[in-house]
């Protein structure tokens, strides 16, 4: 099967069969779209919450507001329908702790959270997440069953 | 934003080589006292990598390192990662306790040992930084993560992404004897101090 690879601050979409992955996900967030009528899937690997707090945001794959987006977009071009697709995510984690109030380090949180606002203003519900906690994690989303593989490193593997 | 850290020039490159080898021969020499042996550094090299390409100086986003992250606060802010791989990691460790060992787990006493060689490796490093640059300069106590590649450099990653698209490194090996040390420092300002640092020296 054909496997997709997905880097920081990219996105990529694919129709039945394939299988998209990202991985070493840390503090980013990884958003997996999954239209079940079509087997139409997209997997963003998204670093910053907002593509309004900064100037520098020409890469709109890079942020969770503009990734989520973009990546419906290509989607629905792709044949997807966008009353069926679901999301799963993944990632956001905390690598480093200090005990600082540094927002730096929080921006795992931060991602998750501007990840799930996004997708409620879009009305995609969320099927299943795994985020937080202090660990890597690789992600693959088969575009058969909608599947979310989740490895970690002393963590275990799932499936969600 | 006048400083454009995907286009920089020439001179601000050799700004940050010169200032890597300083900070990074400083740390050599720390070490070098430290574990009472003779460190050889090479030269270090500056990479300004795009996102995706990050992972794979450490040899792939799944590949587990030891990542040793500080906070710089003062008149420049920003931080410090010292990155090792797990042979490096345990080489070091190995050094510092005396004893050959290539079983790569870490016990609580080799991480706090590695958090102590990661600090001092960067207060000897912003040291030299503060010197050359008159900037006064604090860093905090370090924190350390062993996990995957990718997981860990999202870190400076992502304190690049608010600022760039690109992310910007020194690399520093350190050598000895038969036991290869090579380490990744990643100082990463942010953009107001980057270009503090920068005017510092009168090419911004």
């Amino acid at each position: 099967m054909e496997i997709v690879k997905i880097g920081m601050a990219d996105l990529n979409v694919v129709k039945s069969p394939g299988i998209l992955t990202t991985l070493g996900l840390g503090s980013c967030v990884g958003i997996a779209l999954y239209d079940k009528n079509s087997n139409v899937a997209g997997l963003a690997h998204i670093m910053l919450p907002s593509s309004k707090e900064i100037k520098n945001n020409s890469n709109t794959a890079k942020f969770a507001d503009t990734g989520i987006e973009l990546l419906l977009k290509k989607m629905l071009a792709l044949g997807a329908n966008k009353r069926s697709i679901v999301a799963k995510i993944a990632g956001g984690a905390q690598m480093f702790s200090f005990n600082s109030t540094n927002n730096i380090l929080k921006v795992g949180e931060r991602n998750v959270k501007a990840t799930k606002e996004k997708l409620k203003e879009l009305n995609i519900p969320i099927l299943a997440e795994d985020t937080g906690g202090n660990y890597g994690r690789t992600i693959e989303l088969n575009s058969e069953d909608g599947s979310l593989l989740i490895k970690t490193i002393g963590h275990g593997i799932k499936t969600i | 934003m006048s400083l454009d850290i995907d286009n920089l020039n020439n001179s601000m490159i050799d700004i940050l080589k010169e200032l890597g080898n300083i900070g990074s021969g400083n740390a050599a020499t720390a070490l070098a006292t430290m574990i009472e042996k003779r460190v050889d550094m090479k030269v270090p090299q500056v990479k300004i990598l795009e996102f995706k390409d990050v992972s794979n100086v450490l040899g792939g986003e799944e590949t587990p390192v030891v990542g040793i992250y500080f906070e710089m606060t003062g008149e420049l802010v920003g931080n410090i990662m010292f990155v090792l791989n797990l042979e490096s990691a345990k080489n070091l460790t190995n050094i510092i306790f005396n004893r050959e060992d290539d079983d790569l787990s870490f016990t609580e006493m080799d991480m706090s040992a590695l958090s102590e060689i990661g600090n001092i490796l960067a207060s000897s490093y912003i040291n030299s930084l503060s010197i050359m640059t008159g900037l006064k300069l604090k860093v905090s106590v370090p924190a350390l993560s062993i996990d995957m590649a990718g997981a860990i450099l999202s870190v400076p990653a992502i304190q690049f992404g608010y600022i760039a698209d690109n992310v910007l490194f020194s690399e520093t090996q350190f050598e000895e004897g038969n036991n290869q040390v090579k380490g990744n420092l990643f100082l990463i300002p942010d953009i107001n101090s980057f270009e503090k640092m920068l005017n510092s020296f009168g090419v911004c």
